[in-house]
């Protein structure tokens, strides 16, 4: 079977070549301008104020807040962009557009902000990246075609997939080095070079109590917690999905009153089908009213 | 008619009917044109003349550019929403089919210009300010970074966004006596960031929380940052597919205009 079956889907909306064409005019406007676009305009605005200091600097990367942090603000937005294109469409895409136009979005302003207004070295200020963690996320929706599962499972390895898929970017910043007798890493030796407004909190919150002492199995735990409390985010964030994917609209009735109404799809319709026919393997009646509203499909 | 005014080849029918992209690009690249200028001008100015509020030369150079963002984005609010209000369509409830697709690809153009707007102020100009905060301690709330972000590329996205909304109410049916529940969260939910900077300046005067960018002051903007969903992955993009929908099988399929009235209007 072939992977898609666009083919199939546009026989079923028995719509002529310039209907078709009209159909194709609307994704080219609305996925790239407005859906990335306004995915990635929002969710970095959101994981910047949420989460942004443990992204925005090499020597905040460390074994406690960033492994733990990051992920659990990262899966807040692709719950919701999940649970529309995949309650709406079946596209099983939304983590991974979620986590790329972050992506896109942090690069231009380290590029043209960071890097060419306030001069810190790019490296300094790289970001993270959870691609991986997202394909595994949206891989996991495809294959249990199930949000609950995905929640258990696909969330679990997009927390825990965080560390092992960033260590071989930031390595090198973990290696020690000795500056006027102290033991420091060479992120800490570049923190303390560029001094920033950041730096008081950094030295409050980073890698402190005993923490260097634990050894290596820290990371994990941080991890672990993190893909708990990540589980509990993307299910709360599924169902913020559904709030926002309400369509319906306040009309007023012929006395006054106020209600609230939904729009009908035709082609979605019993009379629809028995009008125009149906593709195969779809029996007329095997749904009722297809309203996009309530998210059924 | 066996033409079309769409990429010079012959499709056999005519594009132009319903769907017309000129003005959206031109657009498009006068306010990626417009930030641009913006962002130079700070790199220009920022570190020669934007260090000290105190100083005249901040005075000349950067409260003057606060001055043009503000008269320009209240002339080209005043522009766009008067020109959209005195061309309003009177008989809106009587539109034909395919002149009503051709609205709703011109408000999605106009959708797109607001989440462009809000690119550049939720996106870039918000982390932009981060890097400057890093390296400049705030002495005013004009700083060279607010100056654009909220004085220019605020009240752009805000007007986008009203202009979107408006559009709506005077050209497409079922907006025009309806009020959209989706629609106004997308619009209204971002359009009340521009108030929280209020609040943003007034905690950053007494604390000056530079320190963490993630800082709870901030989170005023995440939670209205979250009402954009509304917009493109939300209730506006499935009202938008199921009216589409709809109006495509009355065009090309012989369906009845009665499922174009579920929606009273």
């Amino acid at each position: 079977m072939a992977l898609f079956r666009t083919k199939e889907i546009i026989a079923a909306s028995k719509l002529p070549p310039e209907g078709v064409k009209l159909s194709r005019m609307i994704d080219a406007i609305y996925f790239l301008p407005i859906a990335y676009f306004g995915v990635f305009a929002t969710f970095h605005m959101h994981f910047d104020l949420l989460a942004g200091d443990w992204d925005f600097w090499i020597d905040w990367k460390d074994r406690q807040f960033w492994v733990t942090v990051t992920p659990i603000v990262e899966v807040m937005y692709p719950g919701a962009i999940m649970y529309y294109f995949w309650t709406f469409y079946r596209q099983p895409f939304g983590a991974t557009l979620s986590i790329t136009g972050l992506l896109v979005g942090k690069w231009i302003t380290i590029i043209l902000a960071w890097y060419w207004w306030a001069n810190f070295p790019m490296n300094f200020v790289m970001p993270a990246s959870m691609v991986s963690s997202a394909l595994i996320l949206d891989c996991t929706l495809l294959l249990t075609r199930s949000w609950m599962l995905t929640a258990i499972f696909g969330v679990w390895a997009f927390a825990m997939m965080f560390n092992p898929s960033n260590y071989p970017i930031f390595a090198y910043s973990k290696q020690p080095l000795v500056a006027d007798g102290a033991l420091l890493s060479l992120a800490d030796y570049m923190g303390f070079t560029y001094v920033r407004t950041g730096t008081p909190e950094y030295i409050r919150i980073i890698e402190v109590g005993s923490l260097r002492t634990f050894g290596g199995h820290t990371v994990w735990i941080s991890a672990f917690f993190s893909a708990f409390i990540s589980m509990l985010m993307f299910t709360i964030w599924w169902q913020v999905g559904h709030f926002v994917g309400q369509s319906f609209f306040w009309a007023t009735g012929k006395r006054g009153v106020k209600y609230r109404t939904n729009d009908v799809m035709i082609v979605g319709t019993d009379e629809y089908a028995q009008r125009h026919g149906t593709p195969n393997g779809i029996a007329p009646g095997a749904s009722g009213r297809a309203t996009l509203a309530e998210g059924k499909s | 008619m066996a033409s079309t005014t769409f990429g010079g080849s012959d499709r056999g029918y005519d594009m132009s009917l319903w769907y017309d992209s000129k003005i959206f690009k031109v657009s498009w690249f006068a306010m990626l044109a417009a930030v641009g200028a913006e962002v130079v001008f700070q790199r220009v100015f920022g570190f020669s003349h934007g260090l000290d509020s105190m100083t005249p030369e901040f005075e000349n150079v950067w409260m003057s550019l606060w001055r043009f963002n503000v008269i320009s984005n209240i002339i080209n609010a005043s522009a766009i929403l008067g020109w959209i209000w005195s061309t309003r369509d009177r008989n809106v409830a009587n539109v034909d089919p395919k002149t009503e697709l051709k609205r709703y690809f011109y408000w999605m153009m106009w959708l797109a210009m607001y989440v462009f707007g809000v690119y550049w102020a939720g996106s870039y100009t918000l982390e932009q300010d981060a890097s400057w905060h890093q390296v400049i301690i705030r002495d005013t709330s004009f700083t060279a970074s607010h100056i654009i972000a909220f004085y220019f590329t605020f009240p752009l996205y805000i007007t986008m966004g009203v202009a979107s909304y408006l559009y709506a109410m005077t050209r497409l049916p079922q907006f025009s006596k309806n009020v959209s529940f989706p629609l106004v969260g997308a619009i209204v939910g971002p359009m009340m960031i521009l108030p929280n900077v209020g609040l943003n300046e007034w905690g950053h005067a007494f604390w000056f929380v530079d320190e963490l960018f993630a800082a709870p002051l901030h989170w005023g903007f995440v939670t209205l940052g979250w009402c954009g969903l509304f917009g493109g992955t939300g209730g506006v993009a499935a009202q938008i597919v199921a009216r589409m929908s709809n109006l495509c099988d009355v065009v090309w399929n012989n369906e009845d205009k009665k499922c174009l009235h579920v929606i009273p209007y």
